[in-house]
């Protein structure tokens, strides 16, 4: 039998498992991504009545992984914004993960975006009649905006596959396209700055929500300054996780030391203001603009099972716990503490986007309502597990085919390589 | 005679008194409006009632029990705060009339708008609506249904405005200040009436502004047209309850 050999498609240099190692890992991934895209097919074919969304809780898990995903996608731009505007050169050796991680963020919430709405066929009627003052058109053109910064970024990756790289064409094009990537990293900032202060600001502008609503800075409520802030903070760390990750699984080291005491250190510095500012914002929301609102603050924590456990888990555990560890530099350099500190980061964010979404729909707010509550249906949760799927694939297959780490070669073999460039340049 | 056309506002008054909770406004409604029968599947929250009647009681011991019915229907808000949110301009407060209309030919069913609406006045259609065959034969001709994955709500029975407006119109007559909606036709008791809240004329001015008249959630600056009333002081302070004092009363 004729087996599979795809060792001229690997980036020069580096190691990769067999084709039979990669297709067994792949497999369940494969599997995973055809179950979601059946409850894709589902709730496309007969509509959201395969959910178990309803009239009082309009959104659900959905819209909850869409902000955590792209909250933790916003590694991307940071990390291009730290690179190519601030020149930290160091971040070099993650910039190519943090694209492709961006990505599929991106595009994964904007599949499930698209299988949430009722009338997918109709989602550009926003661009025809958009209404200026709704945080939900802000969103859709900044995400389209960036998804598209981001796609333009991932071809001059693309284009170091080794059979591309053949085609002169192809070259010339990825280096014009370099040419112009500072350019990109700074248009994606300003649209992710945009983008993710709006995604806040989505519930935080809704005046018949007093559990949500924030007074703020002009059209801005304060969720549009602290859902940026916390993104940028949890955005590193989310990359340092992937990457480690990476290592963990491929088995060898992929990038060098000091850039994850780097990207720690920045979600600290940043975590450690967000917490600060978001403990500034909670005391304002329950000394002024709820009491304003005619509610009682503590009262919406009277409802179980969301308690006071809820705010200082999201503001203490999760918020001032992993800042200040990543603010130790004496902490930061034991991987493990590193490790744990970027995941408490990870969930605080997650957890702050499932506050702001899960909890508030279920609060009552009309005198004669009761707490609501909800479950997924196994088809949200089908479209959940695309969406993951679908990420791990196509990370999976660009650190197969692609050179994302420059450094990996270097750090695997680094006598031979050197060696070689030598008698290349030579 | 020139017809003057001045800006309306229209709204509601209901008297939680005189409401028995026999649900008559919510069938009319349905039926009006050309609700498609629920499916199978459809529960209490996944239904389309844009009319729908709540009971409310004072929480005392069985013996010493109240009970009232507040018919609750959107409120057409003077700031809705499902207007601001709508990403395409589906939602409009109309300022001629102050019913805030909802565009389900251009909903693309992202159901902001319902969770921006604090009396979940707001409905989604969940599935494709179905008559049985022969039913069809009751749809209101003057209504368009709507289709699956779109929000729709109570619009104060517009096409009846309309036919009233055409009618003033041909009779040489300003818009009228008041019309029936579908709810307020079928209502036993005649608890709810419709007017022009700020034509003096009208019963409902008068209502709005009587002792024991009163707005839900008012606090939160939305400025709801359908006023209540009620003489029962525990049925006025609901307004001004939340729900955890409420549950706990
Ligand atoms: S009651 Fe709800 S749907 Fe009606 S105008 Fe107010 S916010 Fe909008």
């Amino acid at each position: 039998m004729p087996s599979f050999d795809d060792r001229n498609m690997i980036p020069r240099g580096l190691e990769r498992c067999s084709p039979r190692g990669f297709a067994l890992r792949i497999a369940p991934w494969l599997l995973l991504f055809a179950f979601g895209a059946y409850s894709i097919y589902l709730c496309l074919r007969y509509g959201l009545n395969q959910t178990n969304m309803d009239n009082r809780f309009a959104f659900g898990l959905w819209i909850f992984l869409d902000l955590t995903v792209i909250a933790l996608g916003a590694g991307a731009f940071f990390t291009g914004f730290l690179l190519y505007l601030m020149k930290w050169k160091a971040l070099k050796s993650v910039i190519n993960s943090a694209v492709i991680i961006g990505f599929v963020c991106y595009s994964g919430a904007m599949v499930a975006l698209a299988v949430d709405v009722g009338q997918p066929a109709r989602a550009w009627f926003t661009f025809w009649h958009p209404n200026v003052h709704s945080m939900l058109t802000e969103v859709t053109f900044c995400i389209t905006c960036y998804l598209t910064v981001l796609a333009v970024e991932y071809i001059p990756i693309l284009l170091k596959h080794r059979k591309l790289k053949q085609i002169p064409s192809f070259l010339v094009f990825e280096f014009e396209l370099h040419r112009i990537i500072p350019v990109l990293a700074a248009v994606g900032t300003l649209l992710s700055f945009f983008h993710q202060g709006s995604l806040g600001g989505l519930y935080g502008v809704l005046r018949g929500r007093p559990f949500a609503y924030r007074e703020g800075f002009a059209i801005w409520p304060s969720t549009f300054f602290l859902f940026i802030l916390s993104a940028i903070a949890a955005g590193p760390s989310f990359i340092l996780l992937t990457t480690k990750l990476a290592e963990k699984l491929s088995n060898k080291p992929l990038v060098r030391g000091g850039v994850y005491e780097m990207l720690g250190k920045t979600s600290g510095v940043l975590l450690t203001v967000y917490v600060a500012l978001k403990s500034v914002d909670t005391l304002i929301w329950l000394n002024r603009t709820s009491p304003a609102a005619g509610f009682t603050p503590w009262e919406f924590y009277t409802f179980k099972p969301f308690g006071t456990w809820i705010l200082f888990t999201e503001i203490v555990l999760l918020g001032m716990i992993p800042a200040l560890l990543l603010l130790s530099a004496r902490l930061r350099a034991k991987p493990v503490v590193l490790t744990c500190a970027a995941i408490l980061a990870c969930c605080g964010v997650a957890l702050n986007r499932f506050v702001l979404t899960i909890q508030t729909l279920a609060l009552p707010t009309l005198p004669f309502d009761e707490f609501l509550s909800y479950f997924p249906s196994w088809q949200e949760f089908g479209v959940f597990a695309a969406v993951l799927a679908y990420g791990v694939l196509v990370y999976a297959f660009s650190f197969r085919y692609l050179p994302l780490f420059p450094d990996e070669k270097q750090l695997t073999a680094p006598v031979e390589v050197e060696e070689l460039e030598y008698v290349s340049r030579n | 005679m020139a017809v003057t056309k001045k800006n309306r506002r229209y709204g509601m008054i209901v008297d939680v008194d005189l409401c028995t909770g026999c649900g008559a406004c919510m069938v009319a409604c349905a039926a009006e409006n050309n609700v498609a029968p629920a499916p199978e599947k459809a529960t209490d929250r996944t239904g389309i009632t844009p009319m729908r009647v709540y009971p409310v009681h004072n929480g005392a011991p069985a013996d010493k029990r109240q009970t009232a019915f507040l018919p609750l229907l959107c409120m057409h808000c003077s700031e809705p705060p499902c207007e601001s949110v709508c990403p395409q301009q589906a939602v409009e407060l109309d300022e001629a009339t102050g019913i805030v209309t909802q565009m389900p030919q251009r909903c693309l069913g992202c159901r902001y708008c319902m969770t921006a609406c604090p009396y979940h006045a707001r409905y989604f259609n969940w599935w494709d609506p179905q008559w049985p065959v022969g039913m069809e034969a009751t749809l209101n001709p003057t209504v368009a249904p709507r289709m699956r994955g779109v929000v729709e709500k109570c619009n104060l029975c517009a096409s009846r405005l309309h036919a009233a407006e055409d009618q003033a119109t041909a009779d040489g007559q300003p818009p009228p200040a008041t019309y029936v909606s579908a709810c307020v036709e079928a209502c036993p008791t005649g608890a709810m009436v419709l007017g022009d809240l700020d034509d003096p004329t009208t019963e409902a001015q008068k209502l709005a502004h009587a002792e024991g008249t009163f707005q839900l959630l008012a606090k939160l600056g939305t400025g709801p047209k359908v006023h209540y009333h009620s003489s029962r002081p525990w049925v006025r302070s609901l307004a001004e309850r939340s729900a955890k004092e409420q549950a706990n009363a």
